[in-house]
């Protein structure tokens, strides 16, 4: 009843092709950031910014970046992790030559160097594709985690052989190490994620992403009518990269706080594809969802019996939450492939046409 | 636009009304537990937290607690996962803590500066941040008995023993197995200081944690090199693979010797005959002939509240969790005598554990006489390099086969001063310490 | 100078000069060969019978071996507790196809995928909540499998043979020429060629998928549990070793996703392969190349011939 775009004309075709055409979608958006922005800080607790929401918006973040890649351009990657993990180490190695430098730039450059790790371990998908390309993706994925163990350049030569953050600042207020306030973090990972998800909204709604699109949805037909596979497969493995190593280098400057190379595993990689399929293939909406669902569930999970004062072991639970997980998984591949991007938009459907269907 | 929002409310309701409800102060002294019997490491990771979660059990059961409070315990899940153990510490950080006890080299770093903001001591009890010995550095971190560097140095100092002094280890070949991460690599510059000193050769051979159950390669190296003696820094499902290769190629057992944490039973008995001579080091007994393990045993064990395998009741890493607990214990009583008061808080625990000293008659009282060698730490040294042993597999059981020594304190404690001084240099700003030493 | 003596010569003036070495050396590479070459089969025949990339076959090889394991300890003779494990993964077989694959008829390559990503992570659940995640010890003795070592005096060395490896070697070669043979010569393998070869003809002449796979799903149980108990052999059962069965991945892209022949040369490729580069080139580069220098193989050879050895070429049409 309140859904409903009857009344609201559009005058102009930029109006008609706006991203969110509808003004009941743009008040919601203002909710959704007015509750982001004033609401979680002002009510959540420590646990609940830096165990839930500022590991969530990261992960969200790392599965746009895959997104791009598989969802958008339909290049499938197993190797996230590895590039998040590219993104953290080169963020480390900025910060070290740049200590003064506001710590958000510094992430946003840290990208860079991920995009063109991303470029070079990409050309091999001029030439493959699909599961043949996915595991060519681990060959990177495990060349980078020896990498990060064997150059003892990347950390400092550090004899612990991780990385640990420093304390950094951005716009004089202290944004890393463990001084950082949970809310300055909670900021600043916000910030960043929001203005990277506006860029990737205009990027897939313009002309690259329909590029990819296009790639994705049928190659040679795509370069029949101009698109350069060179150019477009490349240009989506390096946004994608980059997506990916910011989200790297935040996950250990903004909520970690130190890392191993094992925290960029084969395992991150999958947990990441898991929120991309999960959430939705080609859709950045379906990317926070994705990486609600598989993020917040176990530590909901985890943390149930803790709060209700049921005395379950704590390896039971671990075991439990993989059970759950996987069954999740399976049962909501069947129930809608399509992710839960699909079923908001049935969702937001059922809701227009409320309360008479026909 | 209802739905979204009402998803948004219920969702953030949701996750705020379960937490709401988890910082609920424990009564007692909490102390939350980091464990993982789950994983790629569960082998070791089981016993140890079998060993913990009992001592702590049988103080609430046959004293009440310590010193007339209970202790509460609350065991996390990790998995061996730096991001899991983060989200542990978050979860338990606001219970008010008087101990961390990570237990995973990756956790141990990611919990160290936090540990400083938030007053937590740390405990990492022989793992973790070698450098974190420097109490000056570190008020917060503890990492007693001894550390990685003093281990190596013990082994060196024991195969330098075996050859009829140090100065024999000219032209031999040592080599170095370990697991290819930072726990694994820690050693090496130790080692490479001692090989140049005493002119051995080094040879070093990395296991990718991906590849712990796959080392024929590093084993076939070690055939075409032949050193004369292996060392080898392992955990979880890489050690029995070591030995089981070991044997294969007929290693001499006896000339193999690992890390306190390549120690475990389960390490060397799945290999059987071949195992027999296979040589760790070791800091606490092993063995149930203790009368506190007895203790645990009738209050905890035969009342059903352990999941301790029985046949493995006081096997070396149940016992090394023990040694865990006991530390974390003794700190907490010397805590409450400094503070008059039986409930302290972290902050007297950390002053308990600068202070903490375990002469040997207060190991007859508590009931583990030869258990470990007498404990002193200090406002300066976190770690106390500590004596080791050698102990030895004879194919059922590990049998001492040294006597308690002391590792080359000489040659590690200038190079924790100066790891020390570069962590604080690469973190910088890094908090001084309160009140400094003395 | 030094860099490319060291690169392309050093290695074979190495490997030469102890042979006896270099016979070992290809002996082991050429076991490990062998037991990627066993997952890998798994993945082949799941993935020839129905389109699905099977990431779930390296924790169904834990878990089968597990199973047994398990049983085993639960005081039964092996040789129940074998025929046993053959029934439970017979059942994950069926509730597989129920549960999981007939809902997702029809759907993208990669939906699937994802599937059996899930079935994995359920899996390794069930596993540890029922088994416990403590790494157990292969019942190698009990299921009369050979444990001593055979050495041969050749070139002034030692080589030693295992006589469990080449109790493995002898199982897979029997396992793969029994499994050819069924494809051949039997009723239901030619349904499942047909499959294979079309899903809507086979369905149109009466061959029932729902059968097939659980046939296929219940074959690939059978590899898997053959080669948990041989890598169980080895080292330990634990869930560290699915990470390993991740190394079937580049033996699949050398011998082509769906040829049988291919996952067995591919695995030697790969066995052998990585042996030699890490045994003879890693020490150049500090070791430890193991990790991925088996990807890097399958990477640079797909990039001359994206089919694999014995893959289907792929022809695209507009």
């Amino acid at each position: 009843m309140f859904y409903r775009e009857a009344g609201q004309f559009k005058t102009s075709y930029r109006a008609d092709m706006a991203v969110f055409p509808i003004l009941q979608d743009r008040i919601g958006l203002g909710v959704i950031l007015f509750v982001a922005v004033v609401l979680v800080p002002l009510l959540g607790d420590d646990f609940f910014l830096n165990t839930i929401m500022i590991p969530f918006l990261i992960m969200a973040l790392a599965t746009i970046g895959l997104n791009i890649l598989t969802g958008y351009a339909g290049q499938l990657s197993l190797g996230a992790g590895g590039f998040m993990g590219a993104g953290a180490y080169a963020c480390y190695k900025l910060t070290t030559y740049f200590p003064d430098t506001n710590i958000l730039i510094l992430v946003l450059a840290s990208g860079l160097v991920s995009a063109a790790i991303g470029i070079v371990f990409g050309l091999p998908s001029l030439r493959i594709k699909g599961f043949y390309l996915a595991v060519a993706t681990l060959a990177a994925q495990f060349f980078l985690e020896w990498c990060f163990i064997r150059i003892p350049w990347l950390y400092n030569s550090n004899a612990s052989g991780a990385i640990e953050v420093p304390g950094r600042t951005g716009f004089g207020v202290m944004l890393t190490g463990p001084s950082a306030s949970p809310e300055a973090r909670y900021f600043a990972v916000l910030g960043l994620v929001a203005l990277l998800t506006w860029i990737a909204s205009n990027l897939v709604h313009g002309r690259i992403g329909r590029s990819w699109m296009m790639i994705r949805d049928m190659d040679i037909a795509a370069e029949l009518i101009g698109v350069r596979p060179l150019r477009a497969k490349l240009s989506a493995f390096a946004v994608s990269s980059f997506y990916l190593g910011v989200a790297g280098a935040m996950m250990v400057f903004f909520w970690l706080g130190a890392a191993e190379p094992s925290s960029f595993s084969i395992n991150l990689s999958f947990l990441i594809l898991f929120m991309t399929i999960i959430g939705g293939l080609g859709s950045l909406v379906g990317s926070f969802f994705g990486a609600a669902f598989i993020f917040i569930l176990p530590v909901l999970i985890r943390a149930a019996p803790r709060t209700f004062g049921i005395d379950v072991a704590a390896d039971a639970v671990q075991h439990l939450t993989y059970m759950i997980i996987g069954a999740l998984i399976i049962v909501f591949l069947i129930v809608e492939p399509h992710g839960l991007a699909r079923l908001w938009q049935v969702g937001k459907q059922k809701l227009r046409t409320w309360p008479f269907p026909y | 636009m209802t739905l979204k929002r009402t998803l948004t409310a219920t969702v953030l309701a949701g996750a705020m009304a379960a937490f709401a409800a988890a910082p609920a102060f424990a009564e007692g002294l909490y102390i939350p537990l980091l464990t993982y019997r789950t994983g790629p490491f569960a082998n070791s990771g089981i016993p140890i937290a079998n060993g913990m979660n009992d001592y702590l059990q049988m103080l609430n059961e046959r004293d009440g607690g310590i010193g007339g409070v209970k202790i509460v315990i609350e065991e996390c899940e990790t998995g061996y996962d730096t991001q899991k153990g983060v989200e542990c510490y978050e979860a338990v950080k606001g219970k008010k803590p008087l101990f961390m006890n990570p237990w995973s080299t990756g956790i141990t770093l990611a919990v160290i500066p936090k540990a400083n903001v938030d007053h937590i001591p740390v405990l990492s009890m022989a793992y973790g941040l070698s450098a974190a010995a420097e109490g000056e550095t570190f008020p917060w971190v503890f990492n007693p008995p001894m550390t990685y560097w003093d281990g190596a140095s013990a082994v060196i100092k024991y195969i330098g023993e075996q050859e009829g002094g140090l100065d024999n280890l000219k032209g031999k070949k040592i080599g170095y197995l370990f697991l290819d991460a930072g726990y694994g690599r820690e050693p090496i510059p130790l080692l490479q200081d001692l090989a140049t000193k005493y002119g051995f050769e080094l040879l070093q051979y990395p296991v990718p944690a991906q590849e712990m159950q796959n080392q024929s390669s590093q084993w076939l190296n070690v055939r075409r090199d032949k050193p004369d003696y292996m060392v080898m820094w392992g955990w979880g499902a890489m050690n029995p693979t070591a030995v089981k290769e070991a044997a294969k190629i007929r290693y001499p057992m006896d000339k193999f010797i690992g890390v306190w944490w390549a120690g475990g039973e389960d390490d060397a008995r799945p290999a059987g005959a071949g195992a027999v001579g296979y040589k760790t080091l070791n800091f606490n007994g092993v063995g149930p002939n203790y009368p506190a393990l007895q203790d645990i045993k009738t209050h905890v064990v035969d009342k059903g509240m352990s999941k301790v395998d029985a046949a493995k009741f006081g096997e070396n890493l149940y016992n090394r969790g023990v040694y865990n607990s006991v530390l974390m214990a003794e700190a907490i009583r010397n805590a409450q005598t400094l503070a008059g008061k039986p409930d302290v808080t972290a902050e007297d625990v950390r002053k308990g554990m600068e202070t903490l000293e375990i002469s040997a008659e207060r190991l007859k009282e508590i009931g583990l006489d030869g258990f470990m060698t007498p404990l002193k730490l200090s406002c300066t040294d976190h770690s106390g390099h500590h004596d080791v042993y050698v102990q030895q597999w004879d194919g059922t059981t590990w049998k001492p086969v040294s006597d308690w020594f002391a590792p080359m304190t000489d040659v590690v404690e200038p190079l924790l001063k100066a790891s020390a001084a570069d962590y604080v240099s690469k973190n910088q700003p890094w908090p001084a310490r309160a009140e400094p030493c003395s | 100078m030094d860099v490319l003596w060291a690169v392309l010569v050093q290695p074979f003036v190495d490997m030469v000069s102890a042979p006896d070495f270099l016979l070992q050396v290809l002996w082991d590479g050429f076991v490990g060969g062998v037991l990627y070459a066993l997952i890998a089969l798994g993945f082949v025949l799941i993935f020839k019978a129905s389109g699905i990339f099977n990431f779930a076959q390296g924790i169904m090889v834990v878990f089968a071996a597990l199973t047994l394991v398990g049983l085993y300890a639960l005081g039964m003779p092996a040789w129940v507790a074998l025929g046993l494990t053959l029934v439970v993964m017979f059942v994950l077989a069926v509730a597989v196809e129920r549960l999981v694959l007939r809902p997702l008829v029809n759907q993208p390559d990669i939906i699937l995928f994802m599937a059996t990503i899930g079935l994995t992570y359920f899996l390794i659940g069930l596993g540890e909540f029922v088994f416990g995640g403590e790494p157990k010890v292969m019942i190698t003795e009990a299921l009369g499998l050979p444990t001593g070592m055979r050495e041969w005096e050749v070139f002034g060395g030692v080589v030693f043979f295992q006589e469990i490896d080449i109790a493995a070697a002898a199982i897979a070669i029997v396992m793969v020429v029994g499994i050819g043979v069924f494809f051949h010569y039997t009723r239901i393998g030619r349904a499942l060629r047909a499959v294979a070869d079309d899903h809507q003809a086979a369905l149109s002449v009466g061959i029932s998928l729902e059968q097939i796979w659980v046939i296929v799903w219940f074959t690939a149980g059978v590899v898997a549990l053959a080669t948990g108990i041989m890598w169980g052999a080895r080292s330990d059962v634990s869930f560290a070793l699915q990470i390993i069965a991740l190394k079937a991945l580049p033996v699949l892209i050398l011998g082509g996703f769906t040829s049988i022949p291919g996952a067995i040369v591919g695995g030697l490729i790969i066995g052998i392969g990585e042996k030699l580069g890490e045994i003879y080139w890693g020490p150049l580069i500090g070791g430890g190349i193991e990790s991925w220098l088996a990807y890097v193989i399958a990477l640079v050879f797909l990039l001359f011939r994206p089919q694999g050895l014995f893959g289907e070429r792929i022809i695209e049409r507009v």
